[in-house]
């Protein structure tokens, strides 16, 4: 009897709710879809919060600001959890909502794999700002993807970049130890390829410590550190791992301004609660770093978190993250508008469109100062092979409160980096047997 | 009233040994497969296909494979995800290291491969039982995930350590479309599924549960023990390869270690817990439970929310979904113990004595 009423009451619901799910959506024409894949909860949240109310934030802001040429934007959020089969069901959920996805950023180097076989078929663009598979700059091979200013390879080279410039010259590192801390994922692994190869050049030394998910255990990765003394240390770490991390140096006795860190290292959840621990402690700012005082934070404080439309705490506007959120919307945002311009302002755009909008964004200085970027960033200028279109960097530095840029702009040496996004992206057509695009097809 | 078995007799042997005795059950069975076949594709949108039933079905193969060691040989493993992770690696190795490898060979042969490296790392059960062999299982997991992660040669020199395949052509079929994988991935399961049923109630399936009952009794009317469990880490780690190169070569596309994780030797043990171990159908019943349910209750609760007025934030639904299916799994494990297909059983006992319940 219980059994029945049990089967009764749950077929009952699947049934109503299977309705309830499956009701078409009504869309209007001059409403352009964003999904936004995030993560606000698991080991992750504390980094991954802050990315998605910057994003959120600027999608508001451009509806605040009229649109983009009046055409607002949607936007539905949806959780990943960082876990790549999660993030690809998100992603499967999303992209035929409210008239289809125009263009999706799936905020972890694994969805980005997962996801780089399905934007293709789908024609939707795959923005990755500053993540995602280095190798996928090469536009010819992997048409959908779109790693914009900056990929991990990049960091690598401005972070050696760097320490040649302090040490006097790329003569001087021949015979330095450079240990690599990484998260050992696709991400951490990422910066791996270039590191050896710049070492090779200039004959400094990478020693590999992977470090496990979450990141929390590190003893045995520190000891080693202890025993080969590096000259630098390079941290590749995510969430937990890196305050962890920079707790471990502090017992170690490794001074923290040999430290330096990716741009996901070195933001304020990973030192804060590190605080002076944490101060020397330098990482990559790729193009921008804490920015409150930027034209475009001023903006959104006022259009958006005065209304109370704010997406997350208002002391976290500005932050690095955050900011990180918010550029990688404004990136997204100005390829729909190159898109618009081609194919009908005002317009509802396809997902075809929007690559080509975001094969060619052209933002130089005077445009990204009328938006409120001035100083916070460089100018972008994308085409159909360089799906990077900016390798601009800084190193900026933790003084116990807060970040401050400690270096003068850097950029990629595209001598180094290209060879090696071709070669590889090369071999990727080779096992997927895809034929490089044309200049014809770059038309389209 | 329909599902009543009095008045079937059989008369010969052959009637008396089918795979499914009575005929309702036999035509439910190939209604649902012919459903599955012709129906469904028929019915269901893109996203179904994609986030929903190709993972179900590949996971339910890998489900079987463990329910097959676990639920009927009695030999608990805790490395299924390994046993994944070989199969998908061996597979991608042979499609690119041999010229002109049809897909299928290949991952048949990545199933082969996972089934070698299930003996060698089944052969401490001839020694330790119980929760020790979960332990000593364990250790295929470890080495494995390490072997992926630091061996170049496994991955050809990825940089990064994923690796990724072309679409898989099977005799001038190219498996692109959502609807051809989900075929792809069905016809796969059927025939494994069939094979299952045939290798259980034979010869071999009776030496396994004989082991599972008791392994000492077994021996005294003359099983050998040795044969007996290794061929059953063979058998189960050839399905659990076979799952894990689908999931690679259909559902991903491209993979990493972390694919085939500990946690997915974990998720599958549960479905086979949850779903009824030495139950076909608990494979089944299992797969559908620890991945739909979840996907199902995250979309469903905005909407229960928006019934009310709230609005839900995702990162309250994802915590309201880990604490409900919690909730759930506890829930299942005390109404029913024995897993799901138990309680799918005893509705089927009911159902033959309905409407005149004695």
């Amino acid at each position: 009897m219980k059994l029945r009423k049990l089967a009764v009451t749950a077929s009952l619901a699947a049934i109503g709710l299977s309705a309830a799910l499956t009701a078409p959506a009504t869309y209007a024409a001059e409403e352009q879809f964003f999904p936004v894949l995030a993560y606000r909860t698991g080991a992750y949240a504390p980094n991954g919060a802050p990315w998605a109310n910057g994003y959120v934030d600027y999608l508001k802001l451009t509806n605040a600001r009229g649109g983009v040429n009046g055409v607002k934007i949607i936007f539905e959020e949806c959780e990943t959890g960082y876990a790549t089969d999660r993030g690809v069901e998100c992603y499967e959920r999303l992209k035929g909502k409210h008239g289809g996805a125009t263009v999706v950023q799936p905020l972890s180097t694994g969805i980005t794999f997962a996801l780089t076989e399905k934007a293709p078929v789908d024609k939707i663009p795959l923005v990755t700002a500053g993540y995602g598979r280095s190798e996928s700059q090469d536009g010819s091979v992997f048409g959908w993807n779109f790693p914009l200013i900056g990929t991990y390879w990049m960091a690598a080279d401005v972070l050696v970049q760097h320490i040649a410039k302090k040490e006097g010259g790329f003569d001087k590192l021949k015979g330095k130890k450079i240990a690599l801390v990484y998260h050992d994922s696709p991400y951490g692994k990422e910066p791996i390829a270039l590191l050896q190869e710049r070492a090779k050049m200039h004959g400094f030394e990478v020693s590999l410590l992977p470090v496990a998910h979450p990141g929390v255990e590190q003893k045995a990765t520190w000891l080693q550190i202890r025993q080969n003394k590096p000259d630098y240390v390079f941290l590749w770490g995510w969430g937990v791992m890196n305050s962890t991390s920079l707790k471990e140096a502090q017992a170690t006795g490794y001074p923290r301004e040999k430290m330096y860190g990716v741009w996901w290292a070195g933001a304020e959840p990973d030192v804060k609660d590190v605080g002076d621990g944490a101060k020397g402690y330098n990482a990559l700012a790729m193009q921008h770093g804490a920015e409150q005082g930027s034209k475009v934070v001023k903006e959104v404080l006022e259009k958006v978190h005065a209304k109370g439309q704010g997406t997350g705490p208002k002391d976290e506007v500005g932050q690095v993250l955050y900011m990180r959120g918010l550029i990688s919307a404004m990136l997204s945002v100005e390829g729909m508008r190159a898109a618009q311009a081609r194919y009908g302002k005002g317009k509802r755009i396809t997902g075809e469109q929007m690559r080509w909008g975001l094969e060619n964004i052209v933002l130089d200085q005077k445009t990204l100062d009328g938006m409120g970027f001035g100083g916070v960033m460089r100018p972008v200028q994308t085409s159909c092979l360089d799906h990077m279109g900016s390798a601009w960097a800084r190193i900026h530095t933790w003084d116990g409160k807060k970040w401050n840029f400690t270096s003068d702009w850097y950029q990629g040496d595209e001598k180094v980096l290209r060879p090696m996004v071709i070669s590889t992206a090369g071999k990727y057509a080779e096992e997927k047997k895809i034929v490089r695009r044309t200049a014809e097809d770059c038309k389209k | 009233m329909f599902y009543r078995e009095n008045g079937q007799f059989k008369t010969t042997y052959k009637a008396d040994q089918q795979a499914f005795v009575i005929p309702q059950d036999r035509w439910a069975i190939v209604a649902l497969v012919a459903f599955a076949f012709l129906g469904v594709p028929l019915l269901v949108d893109e996203y179904m296909f994609r986030a929903i039933l190709v993972p179900f079905l590949i996971l339910s193969l890998a489900a079987l494979g463990v329910n097959i060691l676990v639920g009927y040989c009695g030999q608990i493993t805790l490395g299924a995800g390994a046993s994944m992770a070989v199969g998908a690696y061996a597979a991608y190795n042979f499609m690119i290291r041999v010229d002109g490898m049809p897909a299928l060979a290949a991952i048949l042969l990545g199933g082969l491969m996972a089934a070698l490296a299930g003996i060698v790392f089944g052969a401490p059960s001839l020694r330790v039982r119980g929760l020790y062999l979960a332990v000593a299982t364990l250790a295929a997991q470890f080495f494995w995930d390490w072997a992926f992660l630091r061996i170049k040669w496994f991955t050809n020199n990825s940089s990064s350590g994923s690796v990724s395949v072309a679409d898989i052509n099977l005799f001038g079929w190219t498996i692109n479309s959502p609807t051809d994988k989900y075929l792809f991935c069905l016809g796969v399961l059927v025939a494994f599924s069939v094979m299952a049923k045939n290798l259980l109630r034979g010869n071999m399936g009776r030496q396994w549960m004989a082991i599972r009952d008791m392994d000492v009794a077994a021996t005294v009317i003359g099983i050998r023990p040795m044969y007996a469990k290794l061929t059953a880490f063979a058998v189960s780690s050839f399905y659990l390869g076979v799952a894990g190169a689908l999931w690679g070569f259909v559902n991903l596309g491209s993979w990493e270690p972390a694919a085939f994780s500990i946690d997915r030797s974990f998720q599958l043990l549960f479905m086979v817990i949850i779903g009824g171990l030495g139950a076909i159908s608990g494979s089944f019943f299992g797969a559908a439970f620890i991945v739909i349910l979840p996907i199902f209750l995250n979309q469903m609760l905005p909407l229960v929310g928006s019934l009310f007025g709230l609005e839900v934030s995702i990162a309250l639904v994802s915590h309201v979904e880990i604490i409900i299916f919690g909730t759930l799994i506890v829930f299942f494990l005390i109404v029913e113990p024995h897993g799901i297909a138990r309680l799918w059983a005893t509705g089927r006992e009911k159902l033959r004595l309905w409407p005149f319940p004695h």
